[in-house]
């Protein structure tokens, strides 16, 4: 099983920090949240975890390996990562989309097996997209193609799952199906999930770790118990806070009254 | 000349009939083809490379290159023979200055190739123009032929042949590489593509294509951007069945274009630009027209 590790990470955009000094261990059975305002450098860090771009300082390693000195098509067998957004230029059937997460275990010349196939096809019953397979990809819905990139995720197997708000455009239903998805792979699938997200309930349901992104390279990581609390959340938004216990455990929304004064 | 004549003549290679065939229409119709299916091939990959269904061979400066070398070596009154020579020469200079600028300052991106590749052509273009106001009023009309591709003189070298080749089996290996990356770089890299290397031998193998293509018969336009969008609307677009169904079609595409080329106001002949662009655009337009219409439904 993989394990993704951080040592002393510095990664700015532009001239604004990102992390700094990031030492940190992503383990198998781990669903870890990833938070912090907009624009804080969230899709970055992803990218950068992925072996996508390479930190200002420190290195990220896979199994004790740099990322950056593994060849792409390992990584893609051991990493894989849903982007925020996905643009399809080509008219590609649905099915032809999700087939292509078993393209970093074939061999050149090597056709999908009825297996893959096999694999395709359960990834896009299980998020409800049958009866979509040969709809074109430009033709879809936000939901749908954010529903499609998880299921290409799916078929690709990956030990890590790097996952840039999953939950965006989707409906109330597909945002539970989606995140108890990702949260049956990590917790029976013994996988490693890292998500960026913006919902503190749907986060606190399902993450078993939280790393906060608070800005000037600032940060904090550990078990989501601790991690979600008033102090740091209205730190994290700059925004108060207002925690409520559910019989589902603690809860938390925006405190209108305060941000009106 | 009809069928049984035809085939007398394609028996005895030294009868009247049988010279013409052989010695004329055949070469004719293969350096066609060869043409053709590679100009379709490199359409379908500058696409992928630059995910833009709009790009065609021509779109990064290879044309421009080999135009401007093989018009002014007609200027200069060089030997019919050597303007392929020179046309090939100049597409290859071509390749490398949009090569290297488009690397010089970091990674590749497909919008600095695109960009640099794109005013490449504009500069080879203005000099083209030089050329064709300058010139003498005796070498215009070869210069226009030449710009809108012509097989009157064209002859196939074996090297064509076997780039051609080559290019089908390279790009067949890549085709599902290419399905990925025309998801897009970062998708294709997430996916396990080592992207600069992928997308440095596209673009080698596009411009290679297209140099050879435009060497042997001048800058034919619409087949690269037409034929891979006609058969995008037919097959689909996974590379493992778009490549060869453009290719196949690529080349008997122009085949009979040549031909008309030749015969509809024979005696004299029009440049094969003309009619691929005149059986092209009506042909891409309905069928375009078709797919929309069946997608509403």
């Amino acid at each position: 099983m993989a394990v993704l590790a951080c040592h002393s990470v510095d990664l700015e955009i532009a001239t604004k920090q990102v992390v700094s000094n990031l030492d940190l261990s992503f383990e198998p059975g781990q669903f870890w949240g990833l938070m912090g305002a907009n624009g804080i450098g969230k899709t970055t860090l992803m990218k950068c975890l992925a072996g996508l771009i390479s930190p200002d300082q420190g290195r990220v390693s896979l199994d004790g390996q740099a990322i950056l000195e593994i060849k792409r098509k390992q990584v893609a067998r051991q990493v894989g990562m849903m982007q925020q957004h996905t643009v399809y230029v080509f008219d590609a059937s649905v099915l032809q989309t999700a087939l292509t997460g078993r393209h970093p275990h074939l061999g050149n010349w090597q056709r999908e097996s009825a297996e893959d196939i096999k694999k395709a096809q359960t990834a896009i019953d299980q998020l409800a997209l049958d009866g979509l397979e040969d709809r074109s990809v430009t033709s879809l819905s936000g939901g749908e193609a954010r529903r499609l990139a998880f299921a290409t995720l799916l078929v690709q197997e990956p030990n890590i799952m790097l996952l840039d708000e999953p939950s965006n455009h989707l409906d109330l239903k597909h945002q539970v199906s989606i995140m108890s998805r990702i949260g049956n792979e990590v917790y029976s699938g013994n996988k490693l999930a890292i998500a960026a997200m913006h919902d503190i309930n749907l986060a606190a349901c399902y993450c078993s770790h939280v790393l906060m992104l608070f800005g000037d390279g600032q940060w904090s990581a550990g078990p989501a118990v601790e991690m979600f609390t008033r102090t740091k959340l209205e730190r994290l938004y700059q925004c108060p806070v207002q925690m409520v216990d559910t019989p589902d455990g603690k809860r938390f929304h925006p405190s209108f009254v305060e941000s009106s004064n | 000349m009809n069928f049984s004549a035809w085939w007398a003549a394609l028996f005895d290679p030294r009868s009247l009939d049988g010279e013409m065939l052989w010695r004329l229409r055949l070469p004719r119709a293969f350096a066609a083809w060869t043409v053709g299916a590679m100009l379709a091939m490199s359409g379908c990959l500058m696409q992928v490379l630059l995910r833009n269904p709009l790009a065609d061979p021509y779109i990064l400066g290879v044309s421009g290159g080999a135009a401007f070398a093989a018009l002014a070596g007609m200027t200069l009154g060089v030997a019919a023979n050597f303007i392929p020579l020179l046309a090939l020469g100049g597409a290859f200079v071509s390749i490398l200055i949009v090569f290297s600028l488009a690397r010089s300052s970091g990674p590749w991106s497909g919008t600095r190739l695109l960009l640099t590749g794109v005013v490449t052509a504009a500069g080879w273009a203005s000099l083209i123009s030089l050329l064709l106001v300058t010139g003498s009023d005796g070498s215009l009309r070869g210069m226009l032929f030449w710009l809108m591709g012509d097989f009157s003189y064209a002859s196939l070298p074996g090297w064509a042949v076997i780039v051609l080749v080559l290019g089908v089996l390279l790009t067949m290996g890549l085709a599902r590489s290419l399905n990925v990356l025309s998801m897009g770089e970062t998708t294709a890299k997430l996916l396990g593509e080592s992207t600069q290397h992928l997308m440095w031998l596209v673009y080698a193998l596009a411009s290679l294509l297209t140099a050879a293509a435009v060497s042997i018969a001048g800058s034919i336009g619409f087949v690269g951007l037409i034929v891979p969008h006609l058969m995008r609307l037919l097959v689909g677009s996974d590379h493992r069945l778009l490549i060869p169904a453009a290719t196949l079609f690529g080349g008997t595409f122009l085949v009979l274009s040549d031909t008309l080329a030749r015969t509809v106001v024979a005696p004299r002949q029009l440049p094969v630009g003309v009619i691929t662009a005149m059986l092209g655009v009506p042909l891409f337009l309905v069928l375009l027209n078709r797919t929309r219409l069946k997608g509403q439904d």
